[in-house]
């Protein structure tokens, strides 16, 4: 884990890890659970906490940085303001959402787990968020929409990068 | 929970559904779009037209037919309205007990819905899936009190293994076979896992399930933790699943407070706890190996079996594990007895299986068929046929593990022998209708990224494997693939299947395998030389 300036981790957040370590009274197995509730409550896996986590479920700080970087939910980066996923499970894929990526690209510049120099906007590629029949699905700060042609989808796309702030 | 505490709930809550007219039911799956807000305009159409004694809103599951949705149905006249919107709901109220609407009305007929035979879905679409006492009425939780007053652990155990149940994750291991190994095993406690790590892409059987009627999933497991000993249960589901994850606390926290989890459950001496794990994201997960280490708060590597879960699983502990339609498929099971599952399906794929039909095809979503049925009448019957203007190609099983069953071939019955004879497999049950827009090569290269991207890289013929193949496939893809590289792709592919520790090299070559014994003139396409011509000639 590479060394870090600490800073002050803030406490009520904190304390929140703590009850979810709690819970599983402590033990090291607790450890992907705990990382999700720190992912919940930060938007992404800060290394001063992982250090701190490590600490108190008494596991090397190694392994907690193996078990952050070996799943793909996790992220060690901060998201942006707003997070557009991409499903390109394999109905999506076959509906075109490769398009839609590929469009994402040139007209955004964004490439699958990139946030724009701004900071505003996300993109995210989802292995299948379960919504098959309704393919192809994209999720714009979480709200679905899917069953739409490449054009529309790029429309809806467009539409709500306008209206969100 | 005592069995006249549960009549009690029973009587009360249907004397209070009774009490209405109708029963507008909402799909609330994540399948409907916008059924919160068709939901609440329902609710305020009730009370402006004054008919809060008259009509019932019910939130319930998955309903199948995702491609009409938003789904309503209206009981009970059983009349289905597609396509629903929010603004219809007030036309929709005050449409109840006269004619029904004709531009949302689905066909009573349509044979999506009868050619299917539900046995794991038969209350997906038809109760709350967070309410205990919606579940009750329907006959939940019968078969978890006739086992535990009258019957013992080895009469599960038999009744499992005569009834043929096998494992629907995708590799059909017979469950009887697996509960009697765990049911034997030396050491404690003992575990219980439900595989909800549907990572599959393509599949949302599990989802559905557990969004659906999350507190039948609870009461086959609890019946499998009487069957085989466990004390200590465990789900393990998908973080991309949110709701899925909402519901089930819910149901857990429900059933604790009745006394059907926790200790003495329903007054007898079984004492049964389950919690929640959440997934992260890794596919490898789905194999029974790295889902104990992922448990374990590790990284989800898979190690070479034997020892086998069954005997050294969780924290070295005897583990059973099984994936949710398997446990959704024990309730009704012991209430039918045996013969219904065996009566049910070919001589070796006993029951019904669950798919998620999707891709080219007119009607998608969520549907249950007994198993020997031909995938035509399941694409052209109950998925209606393509998509206007469009010819099939092939219909893809089982994701990034399974294969493609060309157009040709499409009397085969649904069953695990021949789906395996064909090269692909049944799987978790995700079910792709492919049309010919889509090129076989481009698909095979997409599942190969997918299966190198999740390669968890402790074996080498996987992890390396599945990038060079990856590598092939695009020059394919690019028509400068030669002779050569066919050669050896076929090679590598042979390899990986040979020599990969665990479930996901194994398979990761069989859509690639199953694309060149169906389509290879698609490869051969792309080969840039002359020599592609050669091959074919006799």
């Amino acid at each position: 884990m590479p060394t870090v300036t600490r800073q002050p981790i803030d406490d009520r957040r904190w304390q929140r890890i703590v009850q979810t370590m709690q819970r599983h009274n402590n033990r090291p197995d607790a450890l992907i659970e705990t990382l999700h509730t720190v992912q919940d409550i930060y938007g992404y896996l800060d290394s001063t906490i992982l250090s701190a986590v490590a600490n108190h479920l008494k596991i090397p700080p190694a392994r907690v940085f193996g078990v952050a970087t070996f799943y793909n939910h996790f992220s060690l980066k901060p998201k942006g303001d707003h997070t557009l996923v991409i499903c390109t499970g394999t109905a999506c894929h076959v509906k075109g959402n490769d398009q839609v990526l590929a469009w994402m690209h040139e007209h955004h510049h964004l490439a699958p787990g990139e946030t724009s120099a701004d900071n505003r906007l996300s993109l995210v590629e989802a292995r299948c968020v379960g919504a098959c029949a309704l393919a192809p699905v994209i999720l714009c700060d979480g709200v679905l929409t899917g069953r739409k042609s490449f054009e529309e989808t790029t429309m809806v796309i467009e539409e709500w990068l306008g209206n969100a702030s | 929970m005592h069995r006249e505490t549960i009549d009690r709930i029973i009587t009360e809550h249907r004397q209070f559904l009774d009490q209405f007219d109708h029963h507008v039911f909402v799909c609330s799956g994540l399948g409907c779009p916008r059924n919160d807000e068709i939901r609440r305009a329902l609710e305020r159409a009730v009370q402006t037209q004054h008919l809060q004694d008259a009509v019932l809103i019910r939130k319930v599951g998955c309903m199948g037919l995702c491609s009409a949705g938003p789904l309503v149905l209206i009981q009970p006249q059983e009349l289905m309205y597609q396509g629903v919107q929010p603004e219809d709901a007030e036309e929709i109220i005050a449409s109840l007990g006269k004619s029904p609407i004709q531009r949302l009305l689905l066909p009573a007929d349509l044979a999506f819905f009868t050619r299917q035979h539900k046995n794991v879905l038969r209350l997906s679409g038809r109760i709350d899936p967070e309410s205990l006492p919606d579940y009750l009425v329907a006959g939940g939780y019968q078969a978890l009190l006739k086992t535990l007053a009258t019957l013992q652990p080895p009469d599960i155990l038999r009744s499992i293994q005569d009834s043929g149940l096998r494992g629907r994750g995708g590799a059909g291991y017979p469950t009887g076979l697996k509960w009697a190994t765990v049911a034997k095993a030396q050491g404690s406690p003992k575990y219980l896992i439900c595989n909800a790590d549907e990572g599959d892409p393509g599949a949302f059987m599990d989802r559905s399930l557990l969004e659906s009627t999350p507190h039948a999933i609870l009461e086959g497991m609890i019946m499998a933790a009487y069957a085989v000993g466990a004390s200590q249960g465990f789900i393990y589901i998908r973080a991309e699943y949110p709701l899925a994850v909402q519901r089930l606390k819910r149901v857990i926290r429900d059933a604790e407070q009745n006394n059907l989890l926790g200790h003495s459950i329903c007054g007898s001496n079984l004492n049964f706890h389950i919690q929640i794990r959440l997934g992260a994201g890794a596919f490898v997960c789905g194999e029974e190996t790295a889902l104990i280490r992922s448990i374990e708060g590790k990284r989800g590597l898979p190690r070479p079996r034997p020892p086998y879960p069954a005997e050294k699983g969780l924290w070295g502990c005897p583990t059973l594990i099984n994936n949710v339609e398997t446990y959704a498929n024990i309730p009704p099971l012991i209430t039918h007895g045996p013969e219904w599952c065996a009566n049910l399906g070919t001589d070796k794929s006993r029951g019904t299986k669950v798919f998620a039909l999707t891709g080219r095809v007119r009607h998608t979503g969520l549907i249950e068929v007994p198993m020997g049925m031909r995938l035509r009448e399941i694409v052209d019957d109950i998925g209606g046929g393509l998509t206007e203007g469009h010819t099939l190609k092939a219909v893809q099983t089982g994701g990034p593990s399974g294969g493609c069953i060309p157009a040709a071939l499409l009397d085969t019955p649904v069953s695990y022998e021949s789906l395996n004879e064909l090269g692909s497999i049944m799987g978790s049950g995700g079910m792709i209708v492919i049309d010919e827009t889509s090129s076989m090569v481009d698909i095979v290269t997409y599942f190969m990224a997918f299966c190198r991207d999740e390669s968890c890289g402790k074996c080498t013929p996987c992890r390396v494997g599945t990038a060079q193949i990856h590598n092939l496939l695009i020059k394919f893809q690019n028509h400068r693939a030669t002779m050569a590289d066919l050669e050896m792709l076929e090679w590598l592919c042979d390899l990986l299947k040979n020599t990969s520790l665990c479930g996901l090299g194994q398979s990761a070559p069989n859509p690639v395998l199953s694309a060149l014994r169906f389509f290879r003139r698609e490869f051969l396409d792309c080969i840039a030389t002359e020599q592609a011509h050669e091959e074919v000639k006799p």
